[in-house]
């Protein structure tokens, strides 16, 4: 078939595009199958969080964090609420650290069953996976709902603590989750982790080297997956992470399937550290005494937790007014997008879908 | 738990390499040039000296007289963490488009953040290979996140 004169061709996946995960783009151009190029396009989602948490206090910032990514507020509002107490100085009690641990883990868990769900569903076996992460996921959203009455956008921290101490029947029904989650993952993971069509479609697919991804600025499984062992909760313990024992896993090459499986790894060591939680809990106040305008000295402060989806911080800046000066977010699934072209740069279109996808960015934290 | 360098600590060892670079700096912060931002950088993340690799992030706050970076930055084989600030203005005008260097070339992680820089707070990374708007979308006026700017 020499001879022919070919050349390439753009396509634009999404905005409107089911396995895009919210609304995105991507340029691709395309040499027959070939990927080679690739741009991401987005900003479909962004509602100027930054700069609405300017005119707003430092309570009611914490329902902005709710909407960066929406499949794990736990963690955005974790994120932002230390940040504020770091500013303005606030000692927290440690039970509510204690709460904050147990859900900030729950939450992990319910984000990581999203992304392993949702990878399956971009890989062509429609719905029955997604339907499996979504069943174990349900529990944990219930619970959210017993703590806060919400089950998406939570709102559940406060800066100096959480709104409210755990009801009566919350703490039984973790225990029965937490037994149960260990054989959900079996489960899961036999229908995933050897079976040979994901196997051929995931190995050594979409693959990311550690130097690549530290150059990239990286994180969270994305980093791990990649080979290198940098955990937040382990390299600069906040909260009471330096209480629990839990190991870092960390994946072989860094490709699709690595990917996949860091993140099953991880759930099943968020399980220990809310077993560890449940044995050292006592307890004791859930909020500091902070006022409900809080007016941090003039100053600055960067705090990050580990999120599911990779550091998230927040640097504010406050001149001692009740509203911050600025407040900038780290978000890690913006950034993660960063190697996103030279990790799609020469696969097939097929792959395309799944590389993406193992990424596990949500658009709403994106673009915020 | 990660170390933070102070600001005195890392002003003093960049200043043996490269002198002149810093404009101020005190226990916490170290403020360099934008002049010698390019070099700074270049020095942090030199494996055999202070080795930043890792770029966590890049802000930028507006302070009416100049617009402030603030570069965190990580090195994980040694746990610690440092920040650099570089100050910037445009000449002759206050709200004008200050430029600065791009560090892409350091850090790749910085290509995406300092596009939304540009985009939100109006501030040009030189050398950067695809300053456009990210967030936004070309055409719009003006720059969000800046203090004066009406929404």
């Amino acid at each position: 078939m020499t001879g022919i004169r070919t050349e390439p061709i753009t396509i634009n996946l999404g905005p409107q595009h089911p396995s895009t995960h919210g609304v995105f783009r991507l340029r691709v151009t395309f040499d027959g199958e070939e990927i080679i190029d690739a741009e991401p396009v987005f900003g479909y989602l962004h509602r100027g969080t930054e700069k609405l948490a300017e005119s707003r206090n430092y309570v009611q910032i914490v329902t902005l964090t709710d909407r960066m990514d929406y499949l794990a507020s736990m963690s955005n509002n974790l994120a932002y609420v230390r940040t504020v107490e770091k500013l303005a100085d606030i000692e927290v009690p440690e039970r509510a650290q204690y709460i904050r641990v147990i859900s900030a883990e729950l939450q992990r868990i319910a984000s990581h069953l999203m992304a392993t769900g949702f990878l399956l569903n971009d890989l062509g076996a429609l719905a029955t996976p997604l339907v499996y992460c979504f069943r174990e996921r349900e529990r944990i959203l219930d619970l959210f709902e017993m703590l806060c009455g919400a089950r998406i956008t939570l709102s559940y921290m406060r800066p100096g603590g959480v709104l409210q101490d755990a009801p009566e029947d919350f703490w039984p029904s973790l225990d029965s989750l937490i037994g149960d989650l260990p054989h959900y993952f079996d489960e899961l993971e036999s229908l995933i982790t050897s079976n040979e069509i994901v196997l051929a479609r995931t190995k050594n697919v979409g693959l990311l080297t550690d130097e690549q991804a530290i150059d990239s600025s990286m994180s969270g499984p994305n980093l791990r997956a990649s080979g290198v062992k940098w955990d937040l909760r382990k390299a600069d313990p906040y909260e009471i992470y330096d209480r629990v024992k839990f190991d870092v896993p960390i994946g072989a090459i860094g490709d699709t399937y690595d990917r996949y499986l860091v993140r099953i790894l991880e759930m099943r060591e968020s399980v220990k550290i809310i077993e560890q939680c449940l044995e050292q809990i006592e307890s004791g106040p859930i909020r500091a005494d902070t006022p409900f305008f809080i007016r941090p000295a003039a100053g600055e402060a960067y705090a990050a937790v580990e999120g599911p989806k990779g550091e998230l911080g927040f640097y504010m800046v406050s001149d001692g007014g009740v509203a911050p000066y600025r407040c900038k977010v780290r978000a890690p699934s913006f950034i993660n997008l960063t190697p996103l072209r030279d990790m799609l740069k020469g696969w097939k279109m097929g792959d395309l879908i799944i590389i993406f996808g193992s990424i596990d960015v949500v658009l709403g934290e994106v673009d915020r | 738990m990660t170390k933070i360098i102070s600001g005195s600590e890392l002003a003093s060892s960049l200043e043996e390499k490269l002198p002149g670079c810093i404009t101020a700096s005190n226990e916490v912060d170290v403020w360099v040039s934008p002049e010698s931002l390019l070099d700074v950088c270049e020095t942090l993340k030199d494996p055999e000296g202070l080795d930043f690799s890792y770029l966590t992030s890049i802000s930028a706050v507006d302070y009416i007289d100049n617009f402030e970076l603030v570069y965190h930055v990580l090195s994980m084989r040694n746990n610690y963490s440092g920040v650099i600030k570089c100050r910037c203005s445009s000449e002759g005008n206050l709200r004008g488009e200050p430029t600065v260097s791009s560090v892409t070339g350091i850090w790749k992680g910085a290509d995406l953040q300092e596009r939304e820089i540009w985009d939100l707070m109006g501030i040009k990374f030189e050398g950067h290979p695809n300053l456009k708007r990210i967030l936004l979308w070309e055409g719009f006026d003006g720059h969000p996140l800046r203090k004066d700017y009406l929404g």
